[in-house]
């Protein structure tokens, strides 16, 4: 069963002058009990998608689904069963921690002791500061408060948008520990976010630019579409180094990736010799070069170069 | 209507923990009833008279201590001219010269008739305008007296004359605070009503806790009651101890009921709160809702016959103030306590209100989308 259905939803923002196409067609479904991922830059029509599915917004043409409901005629039905984590923190921050949960129980006629069990993990861990105002938190326990108050009504489709912009590197990691146990009771998750690391962490990813879809996968069948050969090289003289292999006709591109070049050839036949024949050319010192395997990162720059 | 009891409880949690709005709601109308009633006095006192004689006779002398022992005037300037009388206009020394021609007493004496010239600064025509009556009126008087001295009234007057002789009605004492204490304590209501409640949604608004909102199946209409009743009950508090206030500094006690400025208060304050949320479902800052509601609030407060009375208005304006809800309150409020009008009086006042409070609330609700286009 597909808990999120969305066929070719457009959506573009006028102002007097000018009109920006935020989604331009946009197709994908999600399977129940999916961690979803839609990956990409800011400015890709993430939070646009988002407020469609969520039913805040108005798409100008085509169809969306959620748990088998149109976001435009049953939307009723959808606020009941979705959980929505806005991209920027958007509770109550003059309520303590207890006040903002107890709140959102109530608005969807539910308590915390019903679905206590959904939210206990997480909070347990914000449980020490319940009496403090949800302002005074640090940004990874508001994180989880903010997770905490979406899921307290028990929905079976999460959406989180950028849920971890912002937070440590520490309460990143145990933050999609929390998204893997919540997939574990069934409840199917729809994450954005800006970080490509993020995207090997869910079942399947939607790669967005500019308002398109630019391939929609799992992350090992994305970085199996990519087929070029590619090799990380580094010297001391690294930005010499990044122009004579651009200028080399066998090299398709070529960027920097942490203490590294990416560079991807044309095809597989001599790309060791040719590299080595720039280093003897040049005369980089400390020159080292090796083939690796494609990451997510490196397909999103193929794919967007195309 | 559980949902609607847990979003006030909510709302009053978030208000009673913000010392600011609690200390602006009391301090507020307590500075602005302890302070503007007893300096916005329309009553003109202390207009710097100059006096230009040229008689210096005992009549002139005896006009001018009149004119001065009425309590009104000052006797700031004496000059030999006109010319140097009107040259301390020009410096703002006097508001007003009364000349008084040479032979001023032989004339009065001998032939009966003698004329004076009042020269008025008008730059405030307020204060030129009572001082001139007021100075028209002594001198009248002074001519009385001067009749009444010569001439022995024959029993029959040749000429009928007409005396007129008035007493003032509800206000007998023509105490200006009665008049404007209720007033400001209205003007006051309406700031608190129009921009509060519109704020405190657009807060919403600006910290993004509105879109958790309406994702959730809250109904549009338990959202603007959940922010209508909170503000509506904190706005009768301030009346309430508006009223108090007035009653305990000024010693005013309306002569009707205090329920029927209740009663209308609270439909007032519907009309005035709906007027806030129409603000707050076009604003998207609390700087915008602010600017227009201050703006819109001043005419209101303007145009509603607080400060000018509304029948000396042109026709257009008298137009404008029959759709302005202040300008009704401020009447009933008056009406109430001076006249000790009863609901019965108020009937169109009342009906004009509701129609205000459908109006603006039925806009606001209409305009409050849950979500965007």
């Amino acid at each position: 069963m597909q808990s999120i259905v969305v066929e070719n939803i457009i959506k573009t923002y006028r102002t007097k002058k000018t009109a920006v196409d935020a989604l331009k067609g946009i197709s994908f479904s999600v399977d129940k009990g999916e961690i979803f991922g839609i990956i990409g830059p800011d400015g890709a029509g993430k939070t646009s998608l988002f407020r469609i599915l969520t039913t805040l917004l108005l798409a100008d043409s085509g169809k969306a689904f959620v748990d088998g409901f149109d976001v435009v005629k049953d939307y009723t039905a959808i606020r009941n069963r979705v959980g929505y984590m806005p991209g920027k923190f958007s509770l109550y921050q003059d309520l303590s921690v207890q006040e903002n949960l107890s709140f959102f129980a109530t608005i969807f006629n539910t308590t915390i002791e019903k679905n206590y069990d959904l939210i206990k993990d997480i909070y347990i861990q914000i449980e020490p500061f319940k009496d403090r105002r949800a302002g005074q938190l640090s940004g990874g326990m508001k994180q989880k408060l903010a997770l905490c108050c979406a899921l307290i009504h028990k929905p079976s489709v999460l959406f989180l948008d950028e849920p971890t912009t912002g937070v440590d590197a520490v309460s990143r990691k145990e933050f999609w520990e929390m998204l893997h146990r919540l997939k574990l009771q069934g409840i199917t998750i729809l994450v954005s976010t800006p970080y490509m690391d993020e995207a090997g962490l869910c079942d399947k990813v939607a790669l967005i630019q500019k308002g398109k879809i630019l391939s929609v996968n799992s992350p090992e069948g994305i970085a199996a579409d990519f087929t070029k050969p590619l090799w990380a090289v580094r010297a001391v003289e690294m930005f010499p180094l990044m122009k004579a292999i651009k200028q080399d006709p066998m090299v398709e591109s070529c960027y920097p990736f942490g203490q590294f070049h990416h560079v991807v050839f044309k095809s597989a036949e001599n790309a060791k010799e040719k590299l080595e024949q720039i280093q003897k050319n040049g005369k980089y010192t400390q020159f080292e070069a090796h083939a690796i395997k494609p990451n997510i990162e490196d397909c999103f720059m193929a794919l967007m170069q195309e | 209507m559980r949902v609607l009891k847990f979003l006030l409880q909510k709302e009053l949690r978030q208000i009673f923990r913000d010392p600011s709005i609690l200390k602006i709601l009391f301090i507020m109308p307590m500075v602005q009833l302890l302070i503007l009633p007893l300096a916005a006095d329309f009553e003109i006192k202390n207009i710097n008279l100059g006096v230009v004689d040229h008689d210096h006779s005992e009549y002139s002398r005896k006009l001018v201590t009149k004119i001065i022992s009425s309590g009104y005037f000052r006797l700031k300037d004496y000059s030999p001219s006109f010319r140097e009388g009107l040259h301390s206009i020009e410096l703002d020394k006097t508001d007003l010269i009364l000349e008084i021609p040479a032979h001023f007493e032989r004339d009065l004496v001998k032939e009966n008739q003698s004329t004076l010239l009042v020269a008025v600064n008008a730059i405030n025509g307020i204060k030129a305008g009572l001082g001139g009556a007021y100075i028209q009126g002594i001198i009248q008087d002074y001519n009385q007296g001067i009749r009444a001295q010569w001439i022995q009234q024959p029993r029959l007057l040749p000429q009928p004359t007409i005396e007129v002789s008035f007493s003032d009605w509800f206000n007998p004492n023509m105490n200006y605070r009665v008049f404007m204490v209720p007033g400001i304590l209205v003007m006051l209501i309406t700031i608190i009503g129009s921009s509060f409640a519109s704020n405190n949604i657009i807060r919403e608004k600006e910290m993004g806790t509105i879109e958790q909102i309406n994702v959730s199946p809250i109904k549009k209409s338990q959202f603007i009651l959940g922010k209508l009743i909170p503000f509506w009950l904190l706005a009768l508090a301030v009346l309430t101890f508006g009223l108090l206030l007035a009653r305990i500094v000024y010693g005013i006690v309306p002569l009707g009921h205090y329920i029927t400025i209740y009663i209308f208060a609270s439909i007032y304050l519907l009309a005035i709160l709906g007027l806030g949320l129409l603000l707050s479902t076009y604003a998207q800052t609390q700087q915008q809702s602010m600017l227009v509601s201050f703006f819109i609030t001043m005419i209101f407060n303007l145009l509603s016959g607080l400060f000018t009375p509304i029948e000396s208005m042109p026709e257009w304006a008298q137009v404008i103030t029959r759709l302005n809800p202040v300008s009704y309150f401020i009447e009933v409020m008056r009406m109430v306590v001076l006249k000790g009008s009863g609901l019965a009086d108020i009937k169109t006042h009342i009906l004009a209100m509701l129609g205000f409070a459908v109006f603006f609330n039925g806009w606001a609700i209409l305009n409050y989308r849950k979500r965007s286009g």
